[in-house]
Parts: structure tokens; C-alpha cells; sequence
């Protein structure tokens, strides 16, 4: 019998969604970071982590929406150019 | 114990007897009678349930839909509009592969609006995917409910089933019954296990997005379900038998079929009225019969073709219509004759018991009557000429 | 990563104000907790079968009804006596929230089930391409509510769902925004510490269906708040206990970061209008931070 559809957790980190960046990039400079986690928290995609003033992205995720670099008070994440592949 | 109770009151017993953990429903005649008798078996510890009072038969199905999911045996009961109303959360339930247990107390569809029996309601649910068993009497309609669960829940089985009652004549009859005991039914009944639920101990989602890649495997899971379901009732009824002392088929019932030159096809409380007839008739020499269904789905076809293959003359009675077409019940009877070297010489479908109206014995003579060699469909049965004048005002 | 309540790898847009709130309100909840979810983006963003972004129990069911199966589920749970330290929340978008989903919402506020209801109000129905809803704001240009030679956009005002859900007198309900993620969490975790029928409401951009870039969610969201149009606000127990207040931007500046309201650039006859709906909240809510006190939250 092909039972309910049911799915268990983590299936969906089989799908890399960073493969969906056109255009740009975060680069986590790391030289001014306050620690205050504003990236961690509001990437959509939950794909920002880190500890004490050092944070960084998982690119396998990342779709390069941006709102990282927007939010960071010390201007400390740059939107760099998306190498095409 | 034997009891001479209401049919609602009865069936409320029935369902308590189950042990549900959850029940909630919404008021509709001739449903009420079995909801109202549940809340106050609530009420007076009768019952250790939750009774939640929902404010539309959609989140009444909604709600049992939520709580079968947490692996909670849950109950409701609808009619008529009610059951309409839920219509899409009951595909999503069979689609979910939830085994809740439905009493559907069979009533007219508006417009025009009517609350009288006839079976256009559960009928317009049959392709849901869900299992539809429909009692002859108030004893059936009790001994439906515990074999109900005890599909439903069944690991090989995993569906959801709808027990109909005809609305008044059995919600609101008065017969005898033997009601069994808490024993006897925990002897039939295991409680009830499953792996897919919610559980924080064990984290899983439940009715995801299935794309066209993956839709179609699980209607056809279901459907071959519903073929193991044909092969599982029958057994489940005999393992009934061995603990209640009643004997049923599951599937049909044959009624002096064997020999008989003419057979009455019908579902329902109709078949108690049909077997006096019958009964009637042998004693003065005609050789009539009964094929009872009591398993509406699954369609039992292989059950149907056995007992009706070397009738002469077989006559479908439906109480639901489908506008503009061949009636429900009829169309699948023939269709179990399609190609098939034997087969009755006539099969005629009569229309009977729309929104109530009365099926006596006389009408049942009246059917065996028009059953001759000329084949008639969608024969209206019983109705009033003088109201069928009436026409449309310029 | 370390989070995995809610997964990356789910196919919300880019910038998406929804997924980002999403994962919010689950963390603040906790691995204790059974999610209900309606049908709309964020259903289908994170669950295509065989992949689910969720790390906690989830059900979907259909459109209307999430309300009505987590009542279900907390039954299911009481009777198995397992409902105690376990957070139910069940969850939809505007549409599915205070239209289609109205009627059963008012009955599991009304029967008072501990469940938290969070709406992600991003004012139309997106899943189905940007149609107009009962919480779309006045002017709005949708498709259904399109801008043309005859309209403006949409022509009514957003539905009080908070006061509609307020009115039902349960234990707190709280508007929230994407454009303060922390405050968000902070009202999940205060509803969670409640018994009872609790609902809020996270205004949530939406880059695709408000026309902006996906970089901005989080800026358009807070302007939505700095202009009046989204307050901030929380009821506890039927009454109005804190808001957000806010130096007055002028709603000029929320508007042309959004090209769903572009139509507006040279109309300040509807402007206008809009301002007015900002300053009715300003007055109605007392969000504007007195010259006095000067304090200035961030």
C-alpha cells in the first residue's frame, strides 16, 4: 500500500536553492561585525549562522536576496557579483 | 442485552461502546438524536471523551480530521446538506488515509428543501474513496458501527467508512435490539495504533503538495485498498459473528435468491419491507427474490454477479437519482454484466422514495409487476400525476 | 546550520517577508510544538512532496479549515493527555485568515482552544497570483483589484481582524511586522506563556506581489510601521496594553517603495487619503512618541 503522504524532517536540504542566484552574493567581510545577529535572523531561508562576531553563509542555500547586507547596522556584509556558471 | 430503543439513541450506544476520544458534529435532522444522546453520555462520565461543538459541518469534519491525526479514534454524523457541506474534507480525509467513522443519516438534498429519507446524500459521496455500508435495521445499523472501526483501523486497510441509516424510518424508528456489552466489543475492537500521526517525539508533515509526479499512485493505492476491502469484510464479519451471535456477508445479502424468477436489488431500511413482500408472494407461488448491498463501496460486482447471473429478471430499486442519466445503483449493476455471457434477460430500474416519500408493500408488488420482458429505465415509482400538470406560468 | 525547526531548502521567493516570519514564529515556539497550516504560499513553499521544511509535527488540510483541525488536535492531545508543554499553532495567510477561514477562526476563538493563530497578512492572495482580499489596504492595485481608467485600485478599507479577533474576548492578540523580527518572537513567546485562544497578526512583504526588490523586505516592512499604516499593537484580555510608538513618516515614502502602489506617484488626491487611514491609527492608537519623553526605540 503507498501510504498518506507523509514526509520526515530535513528532506527539504535536499533541494540547494542556492542554485538560484543570478546575480549576487553575500560576502561576510567579518572585519566589523558587532555580533548583534540581525542576518541570522532575518534571512528568509535561515541559512545564516555563526557565533560571537563571526558569521557566514551556506551557499548551497543562499538565493542572494540581499536582506542580510540591507540590515547589517556595520555595513558589514557586501552583495558581491554572482559568478555565471 | 435486548433492548426497545430509538435507532438514534441505539446507534449513540453503538458508538460509546467504540471508545471514541474524540467527537464533534453539528446539528442536522435526522442526525441530531445520536449527537445530542453522545453529549449527554459526556455529560454524565458515560463517556470519557471530548466533545467539541463546532459552528459548521466542515470544521465538525475538520475537527475529527485533526484529532484522527493525532492517532485518536474520533466519530461524527451528518446528513443531507451537512454531509455537502463537508464534502472536500471528506475526500481530504480518504485522501489522508484517516479512519474515522462517519454515521451518515440519509437524507434529501435541497432544493427543494426536504428532511425526509432517501439516500441522494451518501450516494453523491461515492467516489470520495470512503467505505459506505448501509444498514436494512436498527440491529445492522449498531452492529455496522463496531465492524466500521474495526475496518477502518485495520493496518492493510487504513480508510475511512461511512455507516448510513435511512433518516426517521431508522434514526427515529423503535425496534429491538440486542446490545452487546463493553466485553464483548473490546473482544472485537483493539484500541486503536498507528505510526502516522502527529507526535513531537517523532516529527512528520501530513498532507503535502503532490504534483503530478506523485498524485495519481495514491488513488490508486486506495482503489486497490478497496479490492482488499472485498476480501477482508466477509472475514471480519464472521469474527463478528463468533463473538455477537449475528451473522452477516459484509458485502450482500441473498433473500430466497436462488431460484428465484425475480430479484429486487436495493440498499437500505426498503429491503425490510421488500422481504414481507417476498414472503407474501412465495407463500402464493412466485418465485421472488432479494439481493440485498449492504457494501455500497467497495462495489461488490463479483458478490453481485454470483447471486444475480441465472436470474431471469432483476429489478434495481434506487432512492437517489443522477439528472440527467442512469440512476447510481442501477448503472453499476448493469455495469457488472458488460460482456459477460450470463447474465439477466432484464434488468429495470425503478426510482423510489425521493425526499421521503413512502415505499409501501403495495408499491414493492407494483415493481415486481412492471418487472416483465420489456426492460424500463429510471421507471419513477409512485408519482402524483395531478402535481406533474402543473406548468410553467408565462 | 543550526537551526532545523524550519528547514532552508523550502522554494519561497527570494526576500520572502513570509518564510523569513515563518521561521521566527516557529523558533520562538519551540520543538514542542504541532503546526496546522492552511493552503497558500507558505504551505506550498515548504511542503512539495517528498521534501518538507518543517522539523516539527505539521498538518495541512485544505484552504479554510486550519483553525478547525488544531481544535481537533488539541482534543486529540487532551484525551491522550499529552496537550500539556506542547504548543499548538495553526497558521494561513490573509486570505485564508479572515475570509475564507473567518468562520472557523470565530469558533475556535469562541470555543477557547489553547492554540496560537498567526496570520501572515501580506495583503492579497498571493499563491494564486496577487489577488484582492478582505485585508488588502484601500488603493491597492491587485489583480482584481486593478488600477484602470475607471479605479484606483481597491476600494475598501483592511478588515479589523485584530479587533474582529479582540472582540471574541480572548486571552491576547498582537499585530507584528517582518521589519522587527525580534519583537515578532517576543509576542509568540508572551502568547505561548497564555492558556487560551490566541491570535497574531505579522504584516509580511511580499517582493513579487508588492513589487519590490527582494532586498527591501525588511525596510518596506518597517515603513509599513513608521508611517502608521501597520501599527504595532497588543490587547491582553481584551484590553489595548502596549503599542509601538513611531516618529510619523510620511506614507508617501512606503508607498513609492512598492510598485502595487505606483499608480499613486502623481494622484495626491489619494494620497491623501491614505495618510488620512495613517493618522486615524496614529490617533486611535496613540503611536506617535510625545516631544516630552523622546524615547526612541529601535
Amino acid at each position: 500500500m503507498f501510504g498518506p503522504l507523509t514526509s520526515k524532517p530535513g528532506t527539504s536540504k535536499n533541494n540547494k536553492t542556492g542554485s538560484w542566484r543570478v546575480s549576487a552574493k553575500p560576502k561576510f567581510l567579518q572585519k566589523n561585525c558587532i555580533g548583534c545577529r540581525m542576518c541570522a535572523i532575518v534571512c528568509p531561508e535561515g541559512c545564516v549562522s555563526g557565533a560571537g562576531k563571526k558569521y557566514d553563509v551556506d551557499l548551497l542555500f543562499c538565493k542572494g536576496c540581499g536582506n542580510c547586507a540591507l540590515v547589517c547596522p556595520k555595513k558589514d556584509i557586501e552583495m558581491t557579483k554572482e559568478e555565471q556558471s | 442485552m435486548k433492548e426497545f430503543i430509538e435507532g438514534s439513541l441505539a446507534v449513540a450506544e453503538a458508538v460509546r461502546l467504540c471508545s471514541p476520544g474524540v467527537i464533534s458534529a453539528y446539528p442536522i435532522t435526522p442526525q441530531t438524536h445520536i449527537v445530542e444522546e453522545l453529549a449527554s453520555m459526556v455529560a454524565d462520565n458515560k463517556l470519557n471523551a471530548q466533545f467539541v461543538n463546532v459552528e459548521s459541518e466542515h470544521s465538525a469534519a475538520s475537527v475529527v480530521l485533526g484529532s484522527e491525526a493525532t492517532g485518536t479514534r474520533s466519530y461524527t454524523a451528518t446528513s443531507s446538506q451537512g454531509l455537502f457541506y463537508m464534502m472536500e474534507v471528506v475526500f481530504n480525509i480518504a485522501g489522508m488515509r484517516l479512519p474515522i467513522v462517519m454515521t451518515c443519516a440519509n437524507r434529501a438534498i435541497s432544493a427543494p428543501i426536504n428532511i425526509w429519507n432517501d439516500q441522494q446524500d451518501s450516494i453523491s459521496l461515492r467516489d470520495s474513496g470512503w467505505v459506505q455500508l448501509f444498514a436494512e435495521d436498527i440491529q445492522e445499523a449498531v452492529d455496522l458501527h463496531f465492524i466500521a472501526y474495526k475496518l477502518a483501523e485495520d493496518k492493510s486497510i487504513m480508510l475511512p467508512v461511512m455507516v448510513c441509516m435511512d433518516g426517521f424510518i431508522l434514526t427515529h424508528g423503535i425496534e429491538t435490539v440486542d446490545m452487546p456489552s463493553q466485553e464483548q466489543v473490546d473482544k472485537y475492537l483493539p484500541k486503536y495504533n498507528t505510526i502516522y500521526k502527529l507526535d513531537v517525539t517523532n516529527p512528520m508533515s501530513m498532507g503535502l503538495l503532490a504534483g503530478p509526479d506523485y498524485y495519481m499512485e495514491t488513488r490508486y493505492a486506495i482503489e486497490e485498498t478497496h479490492k482488499d476491502i472485498l476480501k477482508l469484510l466477509p472475514k471480519l464479519t464472521a469474527d463478528f459473528a463468533k463473538i455477537f451471535g449475528r451473522t452477516y456477508n459484509g458485502l450482500v445479502e441473498e433473500y430466497q435468491v436462488k431460484d428465484a424468477e425475480k430479484v429486487i436489488v436495493a440498499l437500505g431500511s426498503v429491503c425490510g419491507t421488500v422481504k414481507e413482500v417476498i414472503d407474501e408472494l412465495r407463500s402464493k407461488g412466485k418465485k421472488v427474490g432479494l439481493l440485498k448491498i449492504t457494501s455500497y463501496r467497495p462495489f461488490p460486482a463479483e458478490a453481485i454477479y454470483e447471486a444475480l447471473k441465472n436470474v431471469p429478471k432483476v429489478a434495481v430499486l434506487d432512492r437517489a437519482v443522477s439528472l440527467g442519466s442512469f440512476a447510481p445503483v442501477s448503472s453499476e449493476v448493469k455495469a457488472v454484466f458488460t460482456n459477460k455471457k450470463k447474465k439477466p434477460q432484464v434488468i429495470s430500474n425503478f426510482v423510489v422514495g425521493l425526499g421521503g416519500r413512502d415505499i409501501t408493500k403495495e408499491s414493492i408488488k407494483e415493481i415486481f409487476k412492471l418487472l416483465s420482458t420489456k426492460e424500463l429505465t429510471n421507471e419513477f415509482i409512485d408519482l402524483k400525476p395531478e402535481l406533474l400538470k402543473e406548468s410553467y406560468e408565462q | 546550520m543550526s537551526n532545523n525547526l524550519f528547514n532552508a531548502g523550502h522554494t519561497a521567493c527570494a526576500g520572502c517577508g513570509q518564510s523569513m516570519a515563518a521561521r521566527l514564529v516557529i523558533e520562538a515556539s519551540g520543538q514542542n510544538t504541532m503546526v496546522v497550516n492552511n493552503t497558500g504560499c507558505l504551505e506550498v513553499f515548504s511542503t512539495a512532496y517528498p521534501q518538507t521544511a518543517w522539523g516539527v509535527p505539521w498538518i495541512h488540510s485544505l484552504f479554510e479549515n486550519a483553525a478547525a483541525v488544531a481544535s481537533g488536535v488539541e482534543a486529540g492531545l487532551i484525551y491522550l493527555g499529552k496537550k500539556e508543554g506542547t504548543n499548538i499553532i495553526a497558521q494561513g495567510g490573509d486570505g485564508s485568515t479572515a475570509d475564507i477561514g473567518l468562520q472557523a477562526l470565530s469558533g475556535m476563538l469562541e470555543r477557547g482552544h489553547d492554540i496560537l493563530y498567526v496570520c501572515y497578512d501580506n495583503e492579497a492572495y498571493m499563491n494564486t497570483g496577487v489577488q484582492r482580499s478582505g485585508l488588502t489596504p484601500f488603493d491597492t492595485n491587485t489583480t482584481t483589484s486593478p488600477v484602470g481608467a475607471r479605479s484606483t485600485g481597491n476600494v475598501r478599507p483592511k478588515k479589523p481582524m485584530p479587533e474582529i479577533a479582540n472582540a471574541h474576548g480572548i486571552a491576547y492578540v498582537a499585530t507584528a511586522s517582518a521589519g522587527f523580527p525580534q519583537d515578532l518572537q517576543r509576542k509568540v513567546k508572551k502568547a505561548m506563556s497564555l492558556k487560551g485562544p490566541k491570535y497574531i497578526q505579522v504584516h509580511v512583504p511580499c517582493p513579487l506581489g508588492w513589487r519590490h526588490e527582494s532586498a527591501q523586505t525588511v525596510n518596506v516592512a518597517k515603513l509599513a510601521v513608521e508611517t502608521g499604516l501597520y501599527p504595532l499593537i497588543e490587547y491582553e484580555n481584551g484590553k489595548l496594553i502596549a503599542v509601538r510608538q513611531i516618529h510619523p513618516k510620511p506614507v508617501e515614502e512606503y508607498l513609492k517603495a512598492q510598485g502595487r502602489f505606483k499608480h499613486l506617484a502623481n494622484n495626491p488626491e489619494e494620497i491623501k487619503k491614505i495618510q488620512e487611514v495613517a493618522d486615524h491609527n496614529i490617533e486611535k492608537y496613540g503611536l506617535k512618541i510625545k516631544a516630552e519623553t523622546e524615547e526612541i526605540k529601535k
